[in-house]
């Protein structure tokens, strides 16, 4: 069972997947098996969809009118000066906040009123600009928890979760991967932010996303830590579908296929690299804030 | 038939004004800080403890009440100032710390006046019974009825209508830009909480009268404070209002109907209120 | 180095443990044997709560109207049906379970302030109940009488060492029973739940069923404490289950430390001496017990098992208040 056949029986609920099912490398680095699959995809559906999506907070429209269509695989970035809706944008895509108005359809599939943790099931990971971790518990503990999320075994009450040795696998697996092994029995709150920004993208690959939301993954990052999150978004399989939003421009140009600008919660402009690069109205609301 | 409707409506809003003057400090106080006064119920209790003391010696009604008031204003400053304070915008250590006075206070309470209840005797131009509609209603519950009327206009002249009410809502809405606009913050707190509980402890003198003060007293009504914030929301003096007159009269003509299970009444309103409208006919968030 | 010291700890707690729970009771006098019986009943309580409050971290002011129901339960059918300890037992729980799935309904969606104004309300209303349907619950004179379990042993269970063997079994089986339910995936993602139930859903957790499985769960370990409180008090009064009752158990659990379960069952322990060998001299039980609170919360809101914690990892790591609580 591929991660593509997988995906499918989603819509029938997050009971049917046993984690026996589960293909043992941990987040489809460079697997082979997984880029066969996805040839077919790409000529298929889109994967994300907004149809004049809005979002009002009482007065404000935070949020207006946006649509927006990304290709599977495709590597999006959001870009917009602060206070242009990009992170408004993802709570709506991933459930936190309700739409106001428009649809969001994923694969085809409207989850307009899909609550955070049913968009989850079908595929959809985020990450926070503001980490949010679970401060108190080990780096594993964290990990364990994205790895148990998706799975029937996370509502088992009187078994060990030490006992489940797939599980474990895949959590040391990930530690491994992310170079988190060391320090696995720290607690998340005494490490350095460079280390929980790890941790942050780590829990939303956990999950074998399909279609995964980075929010300014390199938020306070040295450029050093930047150049090694790069490396690691580069490295990401292809038949993930990414949006990003981030700031640092180097880091979203080195990224990027396709570039969508916000500015004030409205759609400015959309287009390759060098086509944004060379549009003047986005210069101009970039000089003017950066 | 329609008598007894009346009567019981009647005491019903009585009741409801006396928990109108609890709550909005409850809600007063849940709006600035965020914070749950669990002492709030005891400074109603102790307020009218000490209406009642000074009623004794100085047989005046008013500056029982305004005593009692005033006393225990001043501990609820003390309490914010002292030791509410030390953790700043952290609402559980602060609701725990207010645990722990509700049940210094208590027990202070047991000292100084004793486990015996105690009725506090209403003005004497007040006592007496007057007619309404064929019904004989006590002079005193009216009165209740009309000075909690006049503090929730009050209120709500004062926060919708005053700058010192501006500045509030400023500082309720946002504690960080207030203080950058240079408002005193901190002040503004201490002054909610004194308020708060000045009108908690005159409500306990006022209610004096007709329930009586006993050790009990504090977490009953706080129990009910609550069903109020639950039933009207929170941070809503509208709310409070709404919520009082709701809690005051399900829980009357519980107790006159189905004394046996008065009490538990006030879970269905709750219930209905939670089930279609989690925050309260009225509450924001 | 410091996990042999932890390990060591562990290891002398346990035989400590051992010590003075299983192989000392028979010497010791029956003062201290009830006590120990309170202690052992109310660290189930206390353990209970901890579910709930330590590890899906919601405050419930509450809880104690759960013990007194089940407790009220097995002291109408014992004194008035004349049922036996299985029957009892068994119903005691049963109907603690169902107000909890009922008032679960309520309380489930909410957080942190609200849902403990909520679960202090339903407390209370459980506590009106109990003070006020005089007919069936004696009101404020509560149901006397609750006779021990005759159990068809050789030694019966009216002696005081028997009645605290048959009660440190029940403790042990609640303790075993907890510990799996906090380790298992199910205990994980409440963990999850206390430390940030924003990311719990988006990684696809449905938070609010896991919130109201922890409070059923919670509160059916709760009717187990009651039941065995009405058996061996063989009283029970609506002040088993008022809101002051409710406090002093979150006041075990956070002298304990929430979240290690141990932590709690020894608050239980501390707080029932203390409250005995207090009361034994003066009656200001509630203002010793208003300011331990405030004590605790100003200097050791992380509470004493935490504190023990942090100690053997060499180095007061003080934490935030916010983060435990």
């Amino acid at each position: 069972m591929k991660i593509g056949e997988q995906r499918k029986t989603e819509t029938r609920g997050i009971e049917e997947r046993e984690e026996d099912q589960r293909p043992m490398s941990s987040i489809g680095l460079n697997d082979p098996s997984v880029r066969c699959e996805v040839v077919e995809q790409k000529t298929a559906v889109p994967c994300l969809v907004l149809e004049n999506l809005s979002k009002d907070f009482g007065g404000l429209r935070a949020v207006d009118k946006i649509n927006l269509k990304i290709e599977p695989g495709e590597r999006r970035v959001l870009m917009g000066p602060n206070g242009a809706g990009k992170t408004t944008l993802f709570n709506l895509v991933s459930g936190v906040y309700p739409s106001s108005a428009g649809r969001i359809l994923y694969f085809e599939k409207d989850v307009t009123g899909l609550p955070s943790y049913r968009r989850a099931a079908l595929g959809i990971a985020r990450t926070y600009q503001i980490t949010n971790l679970f401060p108190n518990l080990t780096v594993s503990d964290n990990i364990l928890m994205a790895c148990q999320a998706l799975v029937r075994t996370k509502f088992v009450m009187f078994r060990p979760l030490s006992s489940y040795h797939r599980l474990m696998d895949q959590c040391n697996n990930l530690l491994k991967e992310f170079g988190l092994w060391e320090k696995r029995n720290e607690l998340v709150k005494n490490l350095s932010h460079g280390d929980q920004r790890q941790i942050e993208v780590s829990l939303a690959l956990a999950e074998k996303p399909r279609l995964l939301l980075l929010d300014e993954p390199a938020a306070g990052l040295s450029s050093a830590e930047t150049h090694a999150l790069t490396l690691l978004l580069k490295k990401l399989d292809p038949s993930i579908t990414i949006l990003l939003i981030e700031h640092d421009m180097d880091v979203a140009f080195e990224f990027a296929e396709r570039i969508t600008v916000l500015y004030q919660g409205k759609f400015l402009a959309e287009g390759t690299k060098e086509e944004i690069k060379n549009n003047s109205t986005v210069q101009e609301i970039y000089l003017g804030s950066e | 038939m329609s008598e007894f409707l009346l009567v019981q409506t009647l005491n019903g809003l009585s009741f409801g004004a006396l928990l109108f003057l609890l709550a909005s400090g409850l809600s007063l106080i849940y709006g600035v800080m965020k914070i749950v006064n669990i002492a709030h119920g005891s400074y109603f209790m102790l307020g009218a403890y000490v209406g009642l003391s000074v009623i004794l010696r100085t047989k005046s009604f008013m500056l029982g009440a305004f005593a009692g008031g005033l006393v225990v204003g001043v501990v609820g400053m003390i309490m914010e100032r002292g030791f509410l304070r030390k953790f700043p915008l952290k609402a559980l250590p602060q609701m725990m710390i207010t645990l722990g006075f509700a049940l210094v206070f208590r027990d202070l309470a047991l000292l100084i006046w004793g486990g015996d209840p105690y009725t506090l005797p209403s003005p004497e131009f007040l006592r007496g019974s007057t007619h309404i509609y064929q019904v004989v209603f006590p002079v005193y519950r009216l009165f209740v009825i009309g000075v909690a009327a006049l503090v929730a206009i009050a209120l709500w002249l004062f926060n919708d209508k005053t700058l010192v009410g501006a500045k509030l809502r400023a500082a309720v809405d946002d504690h960080e830009m207030a203080s950058g606009v240079g408002l005193n913050v901190p002040l503004i707190s201490g002054c909610m909480f004194g308020l708060g509980a000045f009108l908690a402890a005159f409500g306990g003198v006022m209610g004096g009268p007709i329930f009586g003060v006993y050790p009990g007293l504090d977490f009953e009504l706080l129990s009910l404070a609550f069903v109020v914030v639950i039933v009207g929301g929170r941070g809503s003096l509208k709310g409070s209002a709404v919520g009082s007159i709701l809690v005051g009269l399900v829980d009357n003509f519980g107790k006159a109907l189905v004394p046996e299970l008065s009490y538990f009444t006030l879970f269905a309103p709750m219930a209905i209120i939670v089930a279609f409208k989690p925050t309260g006919l009225f509450g924001r968030e | 180095m410091k996990d042999s010291l932890a390990s060591k700890t562990k290891i002398i707690g346990l035989i400590l443990a051992i010590l003075i729970l299983v192989i000392m009771p028979p010497f010791y006098t029956s003062y201290w044997i009830t006590l120990f019986t309170q202690m052992l009943i109310y660290g189930i309580l206390a353990m209970s709560l901890d579910i709930l409050l330590g590890y899906t971290g919601l405050s419930s002011f509450g809880h104690a109207g759960f013990f007194g129901a089940s407790g009220y339960v097995v002291a109408v059918l014992a004194t008035r049906y004349k049922m036996g300890f299985l029957s009892c037992f068994v119903s005691g729980i049963a109907v603690t379970t169902v107000i909890s799935m009922i008032f679960g309904l309520l309380v489930a969606h909410a957080t942190g302030v609200y849902f403990l104004i909520i679960t202090l309300a339903l407390g209370m209303t459980l506590w009106g109940l109990a003070f006020r349907w005089v007919t069936m619950t004696g009101g404020d004179n509560g149901i006397s009488g609750i006779p021990r379990p005759d159990m068809g042993l050789p030694i019966s269970l009216k002696d005081p060492l028997t009645f605290y063997y048959f009660i440190l079994i029940f403790f042990l089986i609640c303790l075993i029973l907890m510990v799996i339910y906090v380790r298992s995936p199910f205990g994980h993602s409440l963990k999850g739940v206390r430390e940030s139930e924003s990311r719990m859903r988006v990684l696809g957790y449905h938070t609010w069923l896991h919130k109201y499985l922890s409070y059923v769960s919670s509160a059916a370990f709760a009717g187990v404490a009651g039941t065995l409180w009405a058996y061996f008090d063989g009283f029970i009064s609506p002040y088993n289950m008022d809101l002051t009752a409710s406090i002093e158990i979150i006041l075990m659990v956070i002298l304990g430390g929430p979240g290690t379960l141990i932590g709690p069952a020894l608050g239980a322990g501390i707080i029932v001496f203390l409250k005995n060998f207090i009361s034994a001299y003066t009656q200001r039980w509630l203002l010793i017990v208003g300011t331990i609170y405030i004590l605790t919360i100003l200097y050791a809101p992380q509470g004493l098992m935490n504190l023990l914690k942090d100690w053997l990892k060499g180095g007061r790591k003080k934490t935030e208040a916010e983060e435990v609580l």
